[in-house]
């Protein structure tokens, strides 16, 4: 069955594209759920991640390592602007915030250029995930498999611990209403700080993850950023779970739209993004409008 | 309280991204010299293909550098415009230079679109253009220019020769796949000119968008199209993606890679790294190739461009500037009288790193004094395009063109 195979064939495909987009749609959404800021810098938190891991890399030869060090590098860097750059604008307009944000992708790119020159790099793959293997007639890369598999676990632990633990509970209130939260005693300021660099951390690390697929250069932040910020659109402004939904339906349709009809395929992830506007203007978890 | 947006402002935020995100301010080095000769460089500083902008700058300043940046009693001035390969920005580019910096000589670009669209202009408009890049088959043929010349090649070039080698030496079906814009279907037409009458058979084809990032889904394409071999062209960003993305898959060990040369340039070879082992492609130029012009510009370009291989575009802006130079020599220095000027870059001639340079007379395209193909190996110093064979003096067929026009 030829058509069932490629079917599922670019299924995994879509899939592991869509996870990419995950764990980098996910910082997005949950800074701007928790902070109410459009981060249009996040790209960059990513070509940090993937220029830090290739850095790690081959300072120690180690993906692990560097797949676990390159996000806290990120992280920190994201607490530096939020205290920074950020912080004053809360109390001003979107624009502003817009403004600051598209100027920090200048910076973050030129910074990149500056350190590391305008030449393409790439991170290899970790050794145990160097070659291909047949799913059910299906070759896909190793690689590839450890991405869905990991992304997917990423999936649960966050949704773990935003909804089920007490640090979780604290991010929520901080959202919900944070003057009654600062009220109950729970430090805002600190909360705010922490959730801006988780995201861009995981950003950071969605950069180390796509390294061994795509190839490390300073544009990468700002082409990136554009499904990114589809993917939020789509699953909804401020949630975890459209974050995710979104991703695997952008992921999908991009997929099987390069593989069917190829000249179309942007297009097509537009009319998705149109389609789930016309049905549910909020994205499809977001919150009701007012 | 914290601000609250709205989907609104989140909708036009990301289409002001996708607006703005490569129209970046750019600034321009200009030298402030009296009576310089001014040479105009349309050339793309960012983006995906920001790396070939650079090799060919960095081509024109190690022949400027020579000449201590003097010619004929001239001071040579660069003004660099990023065209940031997109067609309107680059025409606007065209005009400026041409309009209100007046420049003597216009270089560039590296996309054919934007080539054929500044065309018109400087063919009215009587400039001098010394084509650095593109590829654009129609610019030696039906749409050739007397004020065009061009250093590069036709996308034609480093393609038709190999179709005829890889249905002899590889395989009889091929899928070809190349980035969806002119010089993308250019070569994949010049491939099967001979590809085919030599028995050849096109299994398929795709035109992926260019800067595109996963393949995955064209991948999993060719693998179960059945085809025995890949025809490819990717440059850039894309050309490391593709070539790693198609290692990953498996398809190495099952359907050989073949291409035109961009695919495997010394700009994208360190990041393809082993993936790239045994990928086959036509190019005029190698860094390997054994002429003493050849030699002394590999050294000279690493040691000026901190230990930066040369890559073929190098060699053009190497090409370009050495012509130039040439030219500007034969007619003392005099850019006023435009007819002297294109018969003296006519008649240029030098020992490239390429090889023999010269012109094709009938459509001021070069003549490529060989096409290599060349097999990615490892050799002292890291990976390289080795040649395997070679085609002698390919010059494009210039259908349609008629100089003086």
């Amino acid at each position: 069955m030829p058509f069932v195979l490629d079917l599922f064939a670019q299924a995994l495909n879509g899939l592991s594209y869509g996870v990419l987009l995950f764990l980098l749609s996910v910082g997005l959404t949950l800074i701007f759920g928790m902070l109410d800021v459009v981060n249009l810098a996040h790209g960059s938190f990513y070509m940090l991640g993937a220029y830090a891991g290739l850095t790690l890399i081959a300072a120690t030869g180690n993906f692990w390592l560097a797949l676990a060090a390159a996000p806290l590098v990120v992280g920190m860097i994201g607490v530096v602007i939020e205290r920074s750059c950020l912080r004053p604008l809360y109390w001003r307009g979107p624009l502003d915030q817009v403004l600051l944000t598209f100027g920090l992708i200048y910076l973050f790119e030129d910074l990149v250029k500056w350190i590391w020159g305008g030449r393409i790099r790439s991170i290899p793959p970790p050794d145990l995930f160097s070659g291909s293997v047949t799913l059910w007639g299906a070759t896909v890369p190793s690689y590839r498999m450890f991405v869905i598999a990991f992304g997917l676990v990423m999936a649960v632990v966050l949704w773990l611990l935003i909804e089920r633990t007490r640090l979780g509970a604290i991010i929520r209130a901080g959202v919900f209403d944070s003057e009654m939260a600062a009220g109950m005693g729970i430090n805002v300021d600190r909360v705010f700080t922490g959730v801006f660099a988780f995201g861009a951390g995981l950003a950071g690390l969605s950069g180390v993850i796509a390294g061994p697929i795509q190839s490390a250069q300073p544009p990468m932040g700002a082409t990136i950023l554009v499904p990114a910020l589809i993917v939020v659109v789509v699953g909804g402004l401020g949630s975890l779970k459209g974050s995710l939904v979104g991703s695997l339906i952008i992921g999908q349709a991009e997929t099987f739209g390069k593989a069917w009809l190829p000249g179309a395929s942007m297009l097509i992830i537009y009319l998705v993004m149109a389609l789930v506007l016309l049905l549910r203007p909020q994205g499809l978890f977001g919150r009701a409008l007012k | 309280m914290v601000h609250r947006m709205t989907r609104r402002t989140l909708l036009t935020t990301a289409s002001l991204a996708a607006a703005g995100v490569a129209t970046g301010p750019w600034v321009v080095r200009a030298r402030a010299q009296g009576a310089p000769l001014k040479v105009g460089l349309v050339l793309p500083y960012t983006g995906v293909y920001a790396v070939l902008g650079e090799s060919i700058t960095q081509g024109m300043e190690l022949v400027f550098a020579r000449e201590n940046w003097t010619v004929a009693g001239r001071k040579i001035e660069m003004i660099k415009e990023d065209d940031e390969m997109k067609p309107p920005v680059g025409i606007r580019k065209t005009e400026k230079l041409i309009d209100s910096d007046k420049v003597d000589i216009l270089t560039g670009p590296v996309h054919s679109g934007i080539l054929m669209g500044m065309r018109d202009k400087v063919h009215s408009s009587k400039t001098i253009l010394i084509v650095s890049n593109a590829g654009a088959d129609a610019i030696s043929r039906e749409r050739c220019s007397k004020w065009i010349f061009r250093t590069s090649f036709s996308n034609w070039q480093p393609c038709q020769p190999m179709g005829g080698w890889v249905a002899k030496n590889v395989a009889k079906e091929v899928f070809q796949v190349a980035p969806n814009y002119q010089a993308g279907k250019d070569m994949m037409e010049a491939f099967k000119e001979t590809f085919v009458p030599a028995g050849g058979k096109v299994v398929a084809e795709d035109y992926p968008k260019l800067g595109e990032t996963d393949y995955a889904p064209y991948l999993t394409k060719i693998k179960q199209s059945g085809a025995k071999a890949v025809f490819a062209f990717f440059s850039g960003t894309d050309a490391v993606n593709f070539v790693k993305q198609y290692d990953q898959f498996g398809l190495k060990q099952t359907t050989k890679l073949t291409g035109a040369g961009f695919l495997t340039e010394p700009d994208v070879l360190p990041a393809q790294g082993r993936s790239a082992l045994g990928v086959i492609t036509g190019h005029f130029y190698t860094p390997v190739l054994d002429n003493p012009t050849n030699q002394r510009f590999v050294k000279e370009f690493r040691e000026k461009f901190s230990n930066k291989m040369p890559d073929g575009f190098a060699c053009q802006g190497y090409d370009t500037a050495e012509t130039i130079v040439r030219a500007l020599k034969a007619v003392n220095g005099n850019t006023q009288d435009k007819e002297k000027l294109v018969a003296a870059l006519e008649k240029t001639e030098f020992d490239s790193p390429r090889g023999r340079f010269r012109f094709d007379p009938k459509t001021h395209n070069v003549i490529q004094p060989f096409i290599y193909v060349r097999e990615v190996k490892e050799v002292a110093g890291g990976l390289n395009n080795v040649p395997i064979d070679k085609v002698a003096d390919v010059r494009d067929p210039g259908t349609g063109c008629t100089l003086p026009a």
